[in-house]
């Protein structure tokens, strides 16, 4: 008899989400759909809006990324007055999107997926959470701790708070950087990029004992999709849009943020209410795509810094070469893109003059449809408005990173379950598996549905007939 | 201009006759909530939070609109009086669609500061959660009604100091919306002569400089008074 096993709710992400396992009537994995339970309506609900509060409302979306929505809508908004930003506006924006990827992705590795990967997949539940690695090695975890407080507190210094800054506007930005935030700043990069290194050889010491999670947490030939620069280096904030394929051959590239719905299509499923992006050219789902660190180190020719380079390099190398078609190498790809930022942020630190000069250019409505794109944490995010004459929201489309990783995520469920499902019914190794490798992915729910909620996952088993077997997770 | 005497929280106060219980207490350094009040207007009475008790009487007085007289006795921080002013302020957020999270004013609105004074922690009336529109077609400044209190400092400020009248109320109860001229756009309101009266006199987010974005716009409501002022002393 076919049947169902249901994970509910799935734990340590971003949001609310439950899996189910369907099985065939021989008892083997058909199917796995990782079910986003909740609904926002963001999209419906800025409708009327005037353009200029787009930044802030939309930053609401997520208390880890307002980031990430502040800096794609102000970018839309710069599409709407149709100008191009002050320069020292354009510098203070990606300084403030490099300390957003380096705050989410220590948040992702260190309290989120640490304890999975430095504690043990199947070590007891009750300790495997951020308390347990801080019990196990405080050092470790004061210092991945400290790396997010240093991305947070480069937010703070720039827009007044670290949640939620009302800053990045469309046409530019509303405050500079002080010379005493410069400062504060530089002093802070020295140890957070000893963290960082010291992250990354904690993890090759783990690649030779993860063989198994390397070839089953999502390991499967898919596209990828993300910025880069001009020359085709590793980008963040600017550049234009790139798919590769799983061979490495460039499918489409130099793609304005404008023609993102050429390549992008997306599709629903009546069971969860994240939406499932595809390639638009191969059809749904064929043109499964991934987003985020792994996409964007995949696409890119390199990154650009010194010491991230070699990284990559070696990442590649480890990896058996690129494009890397395992999911588990996120959380490898998550630190050297921390690496990076680092590497970026002092940079720009280093000139006096950056982020100097007008900050913010003034302009009417001037075009009536824009679109605005940068690299979030997770993945390429898309902010798509149109406006009526005075500068009113009448459309907004979103497309979030995590739901451009929805079927890459389901289709990871399905392959952990596949080797680790053991007869009908559920155990705590395979929802700690599975939950694992949806957690290599860091998605965040909150944004990607534009969902609320408490973070946890359930899981399902469920028969061909449509029952539930058996299910499993914290409050069952 | 002969003087009164009265009492206002137990406390011996003295005021001109022609003065109001507000004007007196402001005076004595007594603090009584308003919202519809704004120095250099006349008064409204339309928001109803300067209520007081005046002994003698079991009908609340707006404050701002009741003259002193002599042998007075008001109270102005009762039990009851808290709850009515808490009340009245849930009301004013039950009706619109006031969201200061990603309001224009936010940190520099009355309303807000209204809230906290009062100690609103969440709002007992179910929302109206109208749909109202927001007007950004004039070259300067918008209006979401969203966040319009109905206050008509707005009206008042036009009509009075600007002298021209452009705002108006039109509809009844929870239905009235502020209207520029014979309900245009205000981009169309052909009276209007941008001089920006309103958002100077708008206690909240509703009229704003067009292109603010969250918790940017300052008000500057006293600069209504120095206007008169000024005026008064030069004709």
């Amino acid at each position: 008899m076919a049947q169902t096993i249901v994970i509910d709710p799935v734990t340590r992400i971003e949001g609310h989400a439950k899996i189910s396992i369907y099985l065939d009537d021989a008892g083997a994995v058909r199917d796995a759909h990782f079910h986003v339970t909740e609904f926002r309506g963001f999209e419906r609900f800025c409708l009327g809006r005037p353009f200029w509060e787009m930044p802030a409302i939309t930053a609401r979306i997520c208390g880890i990324c307002p980031v990430s929505h502040i800096l794609a809508s102000a970018k839309a908004g710069d599409g709407i007055l149709a100008v191009a930003i002050p320069p020292g506006a354009e510098q203070l924006r990606r300084l403030m999107n490099l300390a957003q990827i380096v705050q989410s992705h220590a948040l992702s590795f260190f309290h989120l997926s640490g304890p999975d990967l430095f504690l043990g997949f199947e070590s007891d539940p009750a300790k495997r959470n951020i308390f347990g690695l801080v019990a196990a090695d405080p050092a470790f975890a004061r210092g991945g701790i400290r790396l997010r407080q240093f991305g947070q507190s480069i937010i703070e210094a720039l827009g007044g708070r670290k949640i939620h800054p009302a800053w990045a506007v469309p046409g530019g930005v509303r405050s500079g950087l002080t010379a005493e935030a410069r400062a504060v700043i530089a002093a802070g990069l020295p140890e957070a990029i000893q963290v960082a290194e010291g992250a990354l050889n904690r993890f090759k010491g783990l690649l030779a004992r993860c063989e198994e999670e390397i070839a089953t947490y999502g390991q499967f030939p898919s596209l990828f999709l993300g910025l880069v620069g001009e020359d085709g280096t590793w980008e963040h904030h600017g550049g234009r849009l790139r798919v590769m394929d799983a061979q490495g051959n460039i499918l489409a590239d130099h793609i304005a943020a404008e023609h993102y719905d050429e390549l992008i299509g997306e599709a629903g499923e009546p069971w969860s209410y994240l939406k499932f992006p595809y390639y638009r050219p191969q059809g749904y789902p064929e043109g499964i795509y991934r987003v985020g660190p792994l996409a964007r180190l995949n696409i890119c020719r390199s990154v650009g810094t010194p010491v991230a380079d070699a990284e990559l390099v070696e990442m590649r190398q480890r990896a058996g070469g690129g494009p890397i078609s395992a999911s588990f190498f996120y959380h490898y790809a998550r630190l050297v893109e921390i690496v990076a930022a680092l590497e970026r942020i002092g940079m720009l630190i280093a000139d006096p003059e950056v982020g100097t000069g007008p900050l913010r250019a003034n302009a009417g409505v001037n075009r009536r449809e824009a679109v605005g794109v940068s690299e979030a944490p997770r993945g390429t995010l898309f902010h798509h408005y149109k406006v009526d004459e005075d500068g009113l929201i009448t459309y907004v489309n979103l497309i979030i990173a995590t739901g451009q990783n929805n079927l890459a995520m389901n289709r990871t469920v399905a392959q952990i379950a596949r080797r680790y499902l053991r007869g009908d019914r559920l155990d705590e190794g395979l929802l700690n598996r599975v939950e694992a490798g949806i957690r290599a992915y860091d998605p965040c729910l909150s944004c990607s549905t534009h969902l609320a909620g408490q973070p946890t996952v359930e899981l399902a088993l469920i028969g061909p007939d449509g029952t539930v077997i058996d299910q499993i997770g914290p409050d069952l | 201009m002969s003087a009164k005497t009265l009492t206002i929280d137990g406390q011996m106060v003295s005021a001109g006759a022609d003065e109001s219980i507000l004007q007196a207490a402001r005076e004595a350094g007594i603090r009584i909530p308003t919202l519809c009040h704004l120095d250099g207007l006349s008064e409204m009475g339309a928001c109803r939070l300067c209520l007081v008790e005046v002994v003698g009487t079991s009908k609340l007085q707006p404050a701002c609109h009741t003259s002193v007289a002599e042998g007075m006795e008001v109270r102005t921080d009762t039990e009851r009086l808290r709850a009515h002013r808490r009340a009245i302020v849930e009301l004013i957020f039950a009706e619109r669609n006031h969201v200061c999270a990603v309001c224009v004013a936010s940190g520099h609105c009355e309303l807000q500061n209204l809230a906290a004074a009062v100690g609103m922690t969440h709002v007992r009336y179910e929302y109206l959660a109208p749909s109202c529109a927001v007007d950004i077609s004039h070259a300067r400044f918008g209006i979401d009604h969203n966040r319009c209190v109905l206050c008509t400092r707005c009206v008042r400020a036009c009509d009075e100091v600007e002298g021209v009248h452009t705002w108006d109320i039109a509809g009844r109860g929870t239905e009235s919306r502020l209207i520029t001229d014979l309900h245009v756009p205000w981009g169309e309101a052909a009276s209007c002569t941008s001089c920006g009266k309103c958002l100077l006199a708008c206690p909240t987010g509703a009229i704003f400089h067009r292109g603010s974005t969250v918790a940017e716009l300052e008000h500057e409501p006293t600069r209504i008074a120095a206007i008169v002022a000024a005026r008064s002393e030069r004709w």
